[in-house]
């Protein structure tokens, strides 16, 4: 499946790293999996010897996408997603690197299921995958999970996935533990009674289908709780995904007072609004629930302004047994991996951001936030890259996902900007072997 | 009320012994020095002094603690004192009475020492108002320790000649411990250095202001020490609430002779007991040739005489 050339030759390419502050036409050299040169001036040396050149034809060349929320289904549910199948799937969705929930049976809260995950990654998986582990046992939200160990076997970051810790004593503990390993707690913030049974966003439109909501306050008044537990207990927090602006809010008023918190976001609450769920799409179905246009534009405000710094996937295989159901009684969530970058690109071609602000969203920021050395250009970095043609039009065929789930929010939909080649530690992946 | 002050010694003017705070460090020197010659004593055969002779002593343990009660039971016994054990499952406390109300009936029987053990901060203080008789603070709840400090004191006193100057690391779950917080306040009176060591979820807030320097790395806290004070973690703590397992907090947080390598070559181990193996201590370190551990027994006997022998020369001749 790769195509290992090295040294390998980018040129006549559009230079985007944004992590270099790199808007350039220019080449990208690759020596030994990793970065040699990027840039206008990355061949003022001349070319290795024996390097094979590739024309990109003036396509951008970036550095692959990092995804902070990947559900992959193994183990446990093998039939929707496996680790193999998740990597093919960020393949050709140009993500090098994925971070896997711990949501998986068993829940990956035990050092010797990290190195399961890690090993089941080397042997099936062909792009980079870190696995998060659970932040309390068992998901449970109640007793803490052994984070010193899981660090150490590997976990790179911790979190409850989509399962919020109501207890504010809990949550204060498990910040104050992870400080000591520094380890990163990456928490969904919901208040679990305002949620209620809800489904969707709660407003009109809930009203009018019968069905319940969720109200924005759910969201935001957990947010706010968080920010107050994270300065008591000088935590290390990134709020998972959130969806309204007051949850933005209080997330700019914490990094105005110094504290350690990012946000994310999911490409689907970025790009998706209540009124796409229209008869009762379950595909639509998520948590926290598509809000409104204006929620929805605020949203994307807020990632302008550096207020959110992570867009993530939040790809979650579901299979016909779990959607086809009645609204209220079907699973959340969407695919993701495979989309992302073309439904990112629908706020470019908006003009809501530019493309080098949608990169950082997907590459340097989470690997900042994550202390990894990929996601940027820089001259010894690994050699994760994406070849993308930011003007072509696609179309999203279900029979085309790599995914073995089929569950994405923009079947038939035509997306522009295509990933043409992906590279991982310098080894070239073709799309149509994947 | 004014005649018994004026019975008091000056060596050790206090009625009670309700914790380290307050006691000036030539009081703590006293009381070193009395239980030097109290382990000549009990060196002996003759272990028996007359000091307490006809005083009544009551043991009141409204938390079972076997080590401690015994020792005190033992203290008071070699200085010639009636020594009664009162625990909780044999007093009326079960039968609702109240703390005051126990108070007023052992009141009654004049016992002239009572050694009080309760699971509440603040209900040996609140005790000691309400009897006309000598208190001695045997734990309550995590505030204070004092006779396991003292005798923490004496045996390092008795390796090192001295504290001042020490560096001692206390480690492990000071938040709830009042052996840590006694040992804090003498051994800073003393003029040692002293480090607590324990993972973040395990420190009291405020420890930054105690006058101790805090560390969450043992081997960081560790380098350079004289002394390494273990604590006992409580088993409901072990599995999520503060750390997540008993493995995770060995491996960061139990003492083995790894981390006790960072210690100074010649550093010596206590621990207050009754201990947990491969929780806070790995029976190596605990039976190795550094550990303190069975002598820090010996010295308790040692010191509850002292301090009751001391408390005895303040008491009133006659009630």
């Amino acid at each position: 499946m790769y195509k290992n050339v090295n040294p390998l030759v980018l040129t006549n390419a559009r230079i985007i790293d944004p992590a270099n502050n790199v808007d350039e036409a220019g080449a990208v050299i690759v020596q030994d999996g990793t970065i040699l040169a990027a840039g206008a001036e990355a061949l003022n040396q001349g070319a290795p010897d024996g390097a094979k050149t590739v024309d990109c034809h003036g396509a951008v060349v970036a550095p692959g996408l990092i995804d902070m929320g990947v559900s992959v289904g193994e183990p446990g549910a093998e039939h929707r997603e496996t680790l193999e199948s998740a990597s093919r799937a960020a393949a050709v969705g140009g993500v090098t690197t994925i971070l896997t929930s711990p949501n998986t049976d068993p829940v990956i809260d035990d050092p010797a299921l990290v190195d399961f995950m890690l090993r089941r990654a080397r042997d099936t998986a062909i792009v980079n995958v870190h696995p998060m582990a659970a932040l309390t046992k068992g998901l449970a939200g109640k007793d803490m999970s052994e984070i010193g160990l899981l660090k150490e076997a590997g976990a790179i970051a911790f979190s409850n996935d989509r399962l919020p810790i109501t207890n504010s004593s809990v949550l204060v503990r498990l910040l104050t533990y992870a400080r000591d390993f520094d380890a990163l707690v990456v928490h969904q913030a919901q208040d679990k009674d305002l949620a209620g049974s809800g489904v969707m966003n709660a407003g009109l439109r809930a009203s009018w289908l019968g069905l319940g909501g969720i109200p924005r306050e759910a969201e935001f008044v957990a947010i706010e709780r968080d920010m107050r537990l994270v300065a008591m207990a000088k935590g290390k927090y990134h709020a998972r995904l959130i969806s309204c602006p007051q949850s933005a809010e209080a997330i700019q008023k914490a990094k105005n007072d110094g504290l350690n918190v990012t946000a994310g976001i999911s490409i689907n609450h970025l790009t998706l609004n209540e009124n796409d769920i229209g008869p009762y799409r379950t595909f639509h179905k998520m948590s926290p629930p598509l809000r409104t246009e204006d929620d929805r534009q605020a949203m994307v405000k807020a990632l302008a302004d550096g207020t959110i710094d992570i867009i993530m996937s939040d790809h979650n295989p579901q299979d016909v047994e779990t959607k086809r159901h009645p609204f209220a009684e079907a699973e959340y969530g969407a695919l993701g991996l495979e989309t992302m970058l073309g439904a990112g690109m629908r706020l470019v071609l908006n003009e809501d951001i530019s493309l080098s602000k949608l990169l950082a969203t997907m590459t340097c920021n989470p690997a900042d936030r994550l202390g990894l050395p990929a996601g940027r250009l820089s001259k010894g970095a690994p050699a994760d890259l994406i070849v993308f043609d930011p003007q072509k039009p696609w179309i999203v065929e279900k029979d085309k996902i790599r995914s073995r789930s089929k569950n994405t929010p923009f079947e038939d939909e035509t997306l522009t900007g295509r990933v043409l080649t992906t590279i991982v530690a310098g080894g070239i992946l073709d799309h149509d072997a994947i | 009320m004014s005649k018994k002050t004026t019975h008091r010694s000056s060596a050790f003017p206090h009625r009670h012994l309700l914790g380290i705070e307050g006691l000036q460090p030539p009081h703590i020197n006293y009381l070193l020095d009395l239980a030097d010659e109290a382990v000549e004593v009990s060196r002996q055969v003759e272990k028996q002094k007359a000091v307490l002779r006809g005083r009544t002593q009551i043991n009141l343990f409204f938390e079972a603690s076997t080590r401690t009660q015994s020792s005190f039971e033992l203290a008071g016994k070699r200085l010639g004192a009636d020594v009664m054990n009162m625990s909780v499952s044999t007093s009326s406390v079960k039968k609702g009475e109240t703390l005051i109300d126990t108070a007023a009936t052992l009141n009654a029987m004049r016992p002239d020492l009572l050694v009080v053990r309760h699971h509440a901060a603040g209900a040996v203080h609140l005790l000691a108002r309400k009897v006309g008789c000598a208190v001695v603070n045997a734990g309550d709840g995590p505030h204070e320790h004092p006779t396991q400090a003292l005798l923490d004191a004496l045996t390092i006193r008795r390796h090192k000649g001295t504290l001042g100057g020490l560096t001692v690391a206390i480690c492990g779950d000071i938040r709830h411990s009042r052996v840590a917080r006694s040992n804090i306040i003498l051994l800073s009176n003393m003029g040692a250095r002293v480090r607590v060591i324990a993972p973040s979820t395990l420190l009291p807030s405020g420890i930054h202001s105690m006058g101790v320097e805090v560390f969450t790395d043992m081997r960081e806290g560790l380098k350079g020490c004289d002394i390494v004070m273990m604590l006992r973690l409580q088993r409901e703590r072990m599995s999520g609430a503060f750390v997540p397992s008993v493995r995770e907090y060995f491996r960061y947080h139990g003492l083995d002779s790894e981390k006790l390598s960072y210690a100074k070559p010649d550093a010596l181990v206590m621990h207050p007991g009754p201990m947990n193996r491969g929780v806070e201590i790995s029976a190596e370190v605990a039976d190795g040739p550094q550990s303190l551990i069975r002598e820090q027994v010996e010295m308790g006997v040692a010191i509850r005489m002292a301090v009751l022998e001391a408390l005895a020369q303040n008491l009133p001749d006659n009630h």
